[in-house]
């Protein structure tokens, strides 16, 4: 089993889970979360003041999958989340030791 | 302890009611369509004060939003009372020493429905002392902007009450009072912009020195948390400031209707000079800025209001924008202190410009009950002014320095400790949240039925710690 965990920008988040379902996956977890990377932050002034906010609002989501699904699942995600500008995000893959269905006690690839 | 207060706060209610009912027969000389006016005009200005705690609620973070709104809100109930007991009396009594006013209203004794002609000869006399009640309740919420996100709860409502009691009531009769020194040296104030404008933000200021700056002050982006918020504040302040100053003329007629589009007029070039600055600094005009200039503009007519005309007020209004622009968001900086929400800034700044101005462009062809201006070739009235600003600013500074020095000798600290100041004002001031995070709605809440009082805000770590929120999406 593999964890991808993967940072996209917010509006991309209908699309890309779309595309998912229809491949078949089952379960993700979603969140919003806030990040930096090579995309700048933004300017905002209040009063005069300047402020360089440098955290950008992301959503990331997080699958765990089988290992043969992974490619397949990459490929899905760089193509809806692509727009060739910085700031599409990132996909971190990592293996999984286990996973277990808290009501059926099911573990590994059939508890996911 | 509590039962002794309890004892005392019934003897004195029944001291009061006791006392001689007050002169409730309507005399002639009541004009129906200005006591109309004035009531409506009074409730004008009431308003202004949930606006304003809008107008500072939308500026700070979100966990502190109640603690400011709160702030104000507690302003008018404490100040109603404050006002009938003794408040009224201070300011508007019979003169002492030219300085304050006698004790013979206390508890509204002897203030009935019989005009007052000293100071409106139309009205019933309890209908002039609910507009000025007004004015009261708001000078001290404008003060809360410059101490907000820090100040502890307890120790801002004694500061208040004392606030109200020796510095508001004092400069009011200074200004209003018949015999008031100020008064009698000629200076004109029609609504407040020195008893209220400069008087909060000079305040503000030793306020601000006192308590220090907010934690993460240069560090984290303190920015406002609901803008749309503080528009909606500004909107109801500039509504309610119809009342301030057309109603400060205390008749339904011609001077009312002056003062009204004047007010209007200033509002409106305040905010163009606000975010012409903005577009000249940064490129962009921000709400934030434009309702920052509208109240700016309106800080500065209330002084001049029953006195200048409108081209006047366009200068004086965009005049206002530029200078309180320029300090907010270059000199602040430069002096180091942390004026919140610039109550200084903008209250402090615009009030003394305001009162400045009005030494300059005043004309008796507006009101002749008035003065001319150095603009129409009276230099004394400026003269005047000045006296008036700079007495205002040294007694309204060293009064808020004493009576801080003494909550504080009181209390121990005027400052939430630094952990309650990260946790924010509303959960450690007041228990509650004012924003549902959306870890409640999926199960992640802390606590739902607490049955320890002492428990809350600690229980309600984590749910501050994950307002980034999780959503469970299953297909």
């Amino acid at each position: 089993m593999k964890k991808l965990e993967c940072i996209i920008r917010p509006n991309k988040l209908d699309e890309i889970s779309d595309a998912l379902n229809l491949y078949g996956i089952q379960g993700m977890t979603v969140s919003q979360v806030m990040g930096c990377g090579l995309q700048k932050g933004r300017r905002e002034v209040y009063r005069g003041t300047v402020y360089d906010i440098h955290l950008l609002p992301k959503i990331k989501i997080e699958l765990v999958i089988p290992d043969n699904w992974v490619d397949d699942i990459i490929k899905i995600i760089r193509e809806k989340a692509n727009t060739g500008e910085i700031g599409d995000g990132k996909i971190f893959v990592s293996p999984i030791e286990n996973a277990i269905r808290i009501r059926t006690g099911e573990q590994g690839n059939s508890a996911i | 302890m509590k039962k002794t207060f309890l004892v005392f706060f019934l003897a004195l209610l029944l001291i009061f009611a006791l006392l001689p009912a007050s002169a409730y027969a309507a005399e002639t000389a009541i004009d129906t369509g200005d006591t109309t006016f004035i009531l409506f005009s009074s409730a004008l200005v009431m308003l202004m004060t949930p606006g304003l705690a809008l107008f500072y609620g939308g500026m700070v973070r979100k966990k502190n939003v109640l603690g400011t709104i709160t702030q104000s809100f507690f302003i008018i109930a404490i100040i109603s009372v404050q006002w009938i007991l003794i408040g009224y009396s201070l300011a508007f009594g019979s003169d002492n020493f030219h300085l304050i006013g006698s004790l013979q209203w206390l508890g509204f004794h002897g203030v009935g429905m019989a005009p007052n002609p000293d100071y409106a000869a139309t009205i019933p006399h309890q209908a002039f002392a609910t507009f000025q009640l007004m004015f009261a309740i708001i000078t001290p919420a404008l003060i809360t902007g410059a101490f907000a996100e820090r100040m502890r709860f307890p120790v801002f409502i004694v500061f208040t009450l004392l606030w109200a009691t020796l510095v508001y009531d004092p400069l009011a009769h200074w200004v209003w009072g018949v015999n008031g020194w100020m008064r009698n040296l000629g200076t004109l104030d029609f609504a407040g912009g020195t008893v209220v404008h400069i008087s909060s933000g000079v305040s503000g200021l030793v306020a601000a020195y006192f308590l220090g700056k907010r934690k993460g002050l240069g560090s984290e982006a303190l920015v406002p948390h609901n803008i749309p918020m503080t528009l909606m504040g500004a909107g109801l302040l500039w509504f309610g400031w119809f009342g301030f100053n057309a109603g400060s003329a205390l008749t339904a007629g011609s001077l009312a209707a002056s003062a009204f589009i004047v007010t209007n007029t200033a509002a409106g070039a305040g905010a163009l000079a606000w975010a012409a600055c903005e577009v000249y600094r940064h490129g962009k005009a921000t709400a934030l800025g434009i309702a920052s200039g509208a109240i700016a503009g309106l800080v500065s007519i209330t002084p001049a209001s029953g006195f200048v005309g409108p081209l006047s007020a366009i200068a004086i209004g965009l005049l206002s924008g530029i200078i309180c622009f320029i300090f907010v968001s270059v000199i602040k900086h430069k002096l180091g202190y942390d004026d919140s929400l610039d109550a200084f800034g903008i209250h402090g700044v615009g009030g003394t410009w305001g009162a400045i101005a009005t030494g300059l462009f005043a004309t008796k062809s507006v009101n002749p009950a008035g003065a001319d201006g150095l603009f129409y070739g009276n230099p004394h009235l400026l003269s005047a002014q000045i006296i008036s600003v700079l007495a205002t600013i040294a007694f309204a500074g060293l009064a808020t320095l004493i009576i801080l020095k003494v909550v504080k000798a009181i209390f121990g600290s005027i400052r939430v400790s630094e952990e309650d100041e990260i946790l924010g004002l509303d959960l450690t001031q007041h228990g509650e949240d004012a924003y549902d995070s959306s870890a409640y709605e999926t199960g992640m809440a802390y606590i739902t039925q607490s049955t320890s009082l002492n428990s809350v805000p600690k229980a309600a770590i984590p749910r501050t710690a994950s307002s980034s929120g999780s959503v469970i999406c299953e297909n």
